[in-house]
């Protein structure tokens, strides 16, 4: 055993950030070269957990893919469930029931709900407060018990099916998809007084972790992430996919930059969420879920398809390249916060570690979606 | 200098506002459950391991077409029959049939992701979801359902 280590004036020194960390929120790694407290180079290493999706996706079949969506993220996998089969339907040619649509939509926002929900009490959590993680998950909890009601899981659904869904929703859905809202509204004015008004939180996030505009482009950061930092960009309004250009929702922007616009955002989409899914349940038509016709085999045509969607993370896209076979040729997904997280490296240079860490929270990174 | 005592003052308020909102959460009800000795019931669509239906004579409604072990993306179900002749009766007469009878029906769930394709893909209605998620065991072979015991099990 040797006596304390003692660093020389100028010298730097190599920590470690995971693979196993609490604040990476998963296997992530993040080499960081400090001076003292001070960050110089901040290097993120990937890959302890990939289980190559992409490949797996071009050696099964179309239908027998579905269950790997949702494996990507598994706080938001409605999100990324829906961009698939609306790529496949877009490809194959499969028309949608209108009833079936406003379904999908009511899912997907209760879903980033339930997302952001999460993301609000780890965040908090990697700050150093523990209290509104449980407030959150009660209400998470709620949209849980609601989804698992109809989908028939918690967490990894595999309830789209191509064309259409697997089963209706009841009336008992609807009913408590409408209590939810109060309730959520109710819940997210206690966040605000909770946790949004405090002094310490405030003093951790104000001004710290920017990330501009210039720097979302670079690396094709997507999401709150971009619209903390003043870009108005959201899938749902600037490509309309589904039955979004039927709804009424705005696009929470902020222009600070810092951690805390990116907090904001995600807070007031949340309510925005609720206004989609209030009106997606009054405006629910009555009708199939599934089309009268619907080819056996999906064989889309030879071709190249593409479609973007806005999950809670940001704007995730799938790529399917089709040679007219019942395999894809290439099925490449673009994931949201792999570029976001590709920012961390240049955005934390010169931060103190302790800052970092705060504003690698409010990137909202989930790992098994950057290893996809 | 007015600044800074405000500052100090409104950080107070909001701590104790946050305080405000724990204590009155004391007396909320309890939204846990003491897990093993109380459970939740589960919702009628949760999809646990698969499981095969019985027909009316407590025999499996499975003719083993083998269309679920084609849709599992996993390659999780293995399913084997053989064909027995039985005799029917044909306007009036005699006639001997070949059909398939089941004789293993194996799950290996340790791959399973509980997609739901085996169910969908089914057009007999011979399958679908147990309620069943207490499922916690050391050893992988425990993981490993003999569906065509368990059917018989049940019924016994």
């Amino acid at each position: 055993m040797s006596g304390p280590i003692h660093i020389q004036p100028g010298e730097t020194f190599t920590l470690n950030v995971g693979p196993q960390h609490p604040a990476t929120h998963g296997v992530l790694r993040v080499k960081m070269e400090m001076d003292g407290e001070y960050i110089v180079k901040a290097e993120t290493v990937l890959g302890y957990i990939h289980r190559m999706h992409e490949l797996m996706g071009e050696n099964r079949t179309y239908p027998q893919v579905l269950p790997n969506l949702s494996r990507l993220d598994y706080l938001g996998a409605l999100g990324y469930t829906h961009g698939h089969v609306l790529a496949v339907e877009r490809a194959a040619g499969i028309e949608v029931p209108e009833r079936a649509e406003y379904i999908r939509a009511i899912t997907v926002e209760l879903n980033r709900v339930a997302s952001h929900l999460f993301w609000f009490g780890a965040f908090v959590m990697d700050l150093g407060g523990f209290t509104p993680l449980m407030y959150a998950i009660e209400d998470r909890e709620y949209i849980l018990d609601m989804l698992e009601a109809v989908t028939g899981s918690r967490l990894t659904y595999c309830y789209y099916r191509f064309g259409g869904l697997y089963n209706d929703i009841d009336d008992e859905f609807i009913d408590r998809a409408r209590a939810f809202i109060p309730r959520m509204r109710k819940s997210l004015k206690k966040y605000d007084a909770l946790v949004t008004g405090n002094i310490i939180f405030r003093k951790r996030l104000e001004g710290i972790g920017p990330i501009s505009a210039e720097m979302c482009r670079k690396y094709g950061a997507t999401g709150p992430v971009a619209r903390g930092a003043g870009i108005n960009f959201d899938v749902r309004k600037n490509e309309p996919y589904s039955v979004y250009p039927e709804f009424d929702f705005d696009v929470p922007v902020y222009d600070e930059c810092d951690s805390l616009a990116r907090y904001k955002v995600r807070m007031d989409e949340m309510e925005q969420s609720l206004r989609i899914i209030e009106q997606g349940l009054d405006k629910l038509p009555d009708g199939p879920i599934m089309p009268k016709k619907k080819p056996k085999l999906i064989k889309p045509p030879a071709g190249d398809y593409y479609q973007a969607v806005e999950t809670a993370r940001g704007s995730f896209g799938i790529r399917i390249v089709s040679d007219g076979t019942k395999n894809a040729y290439r099925f490449k997904l673009r994931s949201p916060t792999y570029s976001n997280m590709s920012l961390f490296d240049e955005a934390c240079e010169g931060m103190m570690i302790m800052d970092a860490l705060a504003m690698m929270g409010s990137l909202d990174l989930v790992i098994p979606e950057i290893d996809r | 200098m007015g600044a800074y005592f405000s500052e100090i003052f409104r950080g107070l308020q909001s701590l104790a506002t946050g305080l405000g909102i724990t204590f009155k959460e004391f007396f909320k009800p309890v939204v846990t459950v003491p897990y093993p000795y109380e459970t939740i019931k589960m919702s009628d669509r949760f999809r646990g391991h698969i499981e095969l239906v019985e027909n009316e004579e407590g025999k499996p409604k499975c003719v083993a077409c083998g269309m679920c072990q084609r849709a599992c993306p996993s390659g999780c179900i293995s399913l084997a029959s053989k064909s027995v002749e039985y005799e029917v009766e044909v306007k009036g007469e005699m006639k001997t049939k070949k059909k398939k009878v089941l004789t293993k029906y194996n799950l290996n769930f340790t791959t399973c992701s509980l997609c739901g394709q085996c169910v969908e893909s089914c057009n007999f209605g011979a399958i679908t979801f147990s309620k069943e998620y207490n499922l916690a065991s050391s050893r992988k072979e425990d993981f490993h359902f003999d569906l065509l015991n368990r059917l018989k099990e049940r019924n016994s």
